[in-house]
């Protein structure tokens, strides 16, 4: 077989192999068993406590966690746009980096500590190698929150009647110390060795065999790599990302990465079923996520794969497939491999241009993130796909005339409400915000012409793509547009925001309403929700409330692109 | 909310110390352990070094030539082209990187030229390209260094670098090593 094609099997097969035992591992984390690791993060997490001044067994409410939650993510932001506004004079800036403006600080610490890692800037000329540690921090602790938060909705659903569900600081520090830094550390320490650049000295300038002068930016990279990876935040180092050949020097790194921006998501999924004792409904939940991914991972490789017709009419040998914006070392099926992995885990790293991918390509790197939960990002993806399960339990409860119970409890109105308007938030961002970007930008072509890099269906996309990314809170872009402008920068900013907090807020109030509420047992009129019936139902809630919402503007964009290349 | 304000202070400071502070150091400290301590992997030839991940702008008939860059080949400030497949101009840059190589390469036909050599790469400094590539310009090299084209083919397999494994990913060389060896061979 192809070996191309033979390289991402391998890698979807090693993530499965590897994601079982370790959403055992995260189950037994968010569930206070003991773990073979005790030894050494039990004094580990108490230094954090006690640092930190906090009670770790001070129980708290589903209100008391999201105020806990919204708190240090505020002061996250305060310090991060400090830091950013002066690395010129702070330590650390052996390339003499400037410090960012205002609107773009603003834009790149929503950014981060929302855990988007959108990138409006390039690595090697706009931070300080303080800025990028600075970054590197929101990486960890940001991805540490949404596993917080997911541990807490877990709690709540395994609890019969509960106000109490655990307390924040301890969930967040255990996803940390206990998940995050073991996984961060074996990663970087594979890139170490594999040539990924890991110094504190700045540029290097060289001779080149033919005599001319290069610059060569290297840094802090490896360490900071990994996090990225692995805790779905994506922001590279370097301009280019995961296509750099520093940041990802060779195939067996470029497993290695992209194994690791997928795995943690996966095992959330093993980890639910661990904790609730429901086997049975997780894998439910990871049939509905996989074929879903499935469908989109496919239609991206082959499309890749096909290259561009026009380059075809030109005459030349297109045999391995598109390769504007691709590297060598990787080829076109693990570029969109790796495309789909990381729009639909809201990770947004790439290894190659999304905006140069053809036309069916970039769709699916788009459903990926208008779906937002065929796995999703570290914890949140999971609350997003709960909203999705809530809404097909209550759609079937009244299909088949049962009353809508999930898990043992009562959906009712006032949780109906919260997850319709969480489902369509989502659409709403992404839809509002490129029609607004369209209409300031077809009022003044000429004055906003450095937006767009492409004219056309593909500059449409190329708007399409930053608002959906924004509030996917992936990352990812198509790079082409111009988009370090105050409109984009403040923009894109606030739908970050929107799109992070509220779907954090909506679940966990649903899961803390209905952990509140009295137990009721499963009996033969309980809807199974178990079953591939079920599993069929909320895909095709999915799929009719993210996907056919957005199909109109798929249209404008991608759709439309693909006609006028075979036409 | 008041009582959220000091442990979220404190925890966080302590995550810097820790997170950015400890981890970083300690990659570091393993960095320190491998060949070039972590500043990149780096050859040496003749007295100079050469990062050999970074593609280097090779533009004499007598080297072989890496994939086109968007940012000429600058790594401080490396990226892609960002050109969408529909793209007028850009498909017009594309007809004008075959006809000079083209133009530079008289023997040889439109259909042998592989698109990587007229594609911009992701980074701007992607260091490999396929065997074809290569291959594709054996006639030109030889001629301008006046040896035998066997010898480049040779020279070629040699420096063929195999899937992962033998089995995944993709077939590829790397530019700069093969231009070194090229160098060497007299």
């Amino acid at each position: 077989m192809n070996s191309e094609i033979l390289g991402i099997i391998a890698m979807y097969g090693i993530v499965l192999l590897l994601a079982i035992p370790l959403g055992r591992y995260i189950g037994k984390i968010f569930n206070y068993e003991n773990t073979w690791l005790d030894k050494v993060f039990n004094p580990l997490d108490r230094l954090f406590f006690k640092i930190g001044g906090i009670n770790p067994d001070r129980e708290m409410t589903w209100k008391q966690h999201l105020m806990a939650l919204l708190v240090i993510n505020l002061f996250w932001f305060l310090l991060s746009m400090f830091v950013l506004t002066n690395m010129e004079w702070l330590p650390l800036n052996p390339d003499k980096n400037p410090s960012m403006s205002g609107d773009l600080a603003f834009n790149t610490s929503v950014s981060f500590v929302t855990n988007t890692n959108l990138q409006h800037y390039s690595g090697e000329t706009g931070l300080s190698y303080l800025g990028q540690l600075t970054l590197m921090l929101w990486q960890f602790i940001s991805a540490g929150c949404g596993m917080a938060i997911c541990a807490m909705v877990f709690n709540a659903m395994k609890e019969r009647t509960a106000t109490s569900l655990g307390n924040f600081y301890s969930y967040f520090v255990r996803s940390c110390t206990r998940i995050l830094l073991p996984l961060s550390t074996i990663v970087a320490v594979i890139l170490v060795v594999n040539g990924t650049p890991m110094t504190f000295e700045g540029k290097d300038s060289i001779t080149t065999l033919e005599g001319k002068e290069q610059l060569v930016s290297r840094g802090p990279v490896a360490a900071f790599v990994a996090i990225k990876q692995l805790g779905t935040n994506g922001g590279g180092f370097y301009g280019p990302n995961s296509a750099h050949p520093m940041e990802n020097p060779n195939y067996l790194t470029n497993m290695v990465e992209t194994i690791s921006l997928f795995i943690i998501p996966i095992a959330m999924v093993f980890a639910f079923g661990y904790l609730l004792k429901r086997r049975k409904l997780a894998l439910t939940i990871y049939g509905v996520m996989t074929a879903g991914f499935l469908m989109l991972l496919m239609t991206s490789v082959t499309s890749e794969m096909r290259g561009n017709p026009l380059i075809d009419r030109m005459g030349i040998a297109q045999s391995m497939g598109s390769m504007e914006g691709k590297e060598v070392r990787f080829g076109a099926a693990a570029s969109a491999n790796w495309a789909t992995y990381t729009t639909c885990t809201s990770n947004g790293s790439v290894n190659a241009m999304h905006d140069s991918f053809t036309p069916i390509g970039g769709m699916a790197a788009l459903l990926g993130m208008m779906v937002n939960c065929f796995y999703g990002g570290v914890g949140v993806g999971f609350l997003n796909f709960y909203i999705f399960m809530i809404l097909a339990v209550f759609i079937s409860g009244l299909m088949v005339g049962r009353t809508p119970e999930f898990l043992g409890k009562k959906i009712e109105a006032k949780e109906m409400k919260i997850a319709m308007i969480i489902a369509l938030l989502h659409p709403l961002l992404i839809l509002a915000g490129t029609a607004i970007a369209s209409h300031v930008y077809t009022g003044n072509p000429e004055e906003y012409a450095s937006w767009l890099a492409n004219p056309g269906y593909h500059g449409f996309s190329e708007m399409l793509y930053e608002f959906t990314s924004s509030s996917a809170n992936n990352g990812s872009g198509f790079e082409g547009l111009g988009d370090n402008t105050p409109f984009w920068n403040i923009a894109c900013g606030i739908v970050m925001l929107m799109a992070r907090y509220l779907p954090i807020i909506g679940p966990v109030a649903i899961a803390g309403i209905l952990a509140a509420k009295k137990y009721v047992p499963e009996s033969s009129g309980t809807l199974k929700t178990d079953t591939a019936t079920f599993g069929f139902m909320a895909f095709a809630v999915i799929f009719i409330v993210a996907a056919l919402s957005f199909f109109p503007a798929l249209t404008l964009g991608p759709i439309a692109e693909y006609f006028s290349l075979y036409k | 909310m008041k009582q959220n304000i000091m442990p979220a202070i404190r925890l966080t400071l302590f995550c810097a110390v820790f997170f950015s502070g400890i981890y970083t150091m300690a990659i570091w400290g393993v960095a320190q352990l491998t060949p070039n301590k972590g500043k990149g992997d780096v050859v040496e030839q003749d007295g100079k070094q050469h990062y050999i991940n970074i593609a280097q702008g090779f533009t004499k008939p007598e080297y072989f030539w890496p994939r086109p860059s968007a940012v000429d080949y600058n790594a401080a400030g490396s990226g892609g082209s960002n050109k969408g497949p529909s793209n007028p101009q850009y498909l017009e840059m594309i007809q004008q990187r075959i006809d000079t190589f083209l133009l530079q390469n008289p023997a040889v036909n439109a259909e042998d030229i592989p698109s990587e050599l007229v594609t911009a790469s992701g980074s701007g400094l992607d260091p490999n390209i396929s065997i074809q590539g290569a291959k594709v310009q054996v006639k030109r090299i030889a001629a301008a260094r006046k040896i035998d084209e066997l010898k480049l083919v040779k020279l070629i397999e040699e420096n063929t670098e195999a899937p992962l494994l033998g089995a995944l990913g993709t077939e590829k060389i790397n530019v700069l090593k093969l231009n070194l060896a090229l160098d060497k061979l007299k």
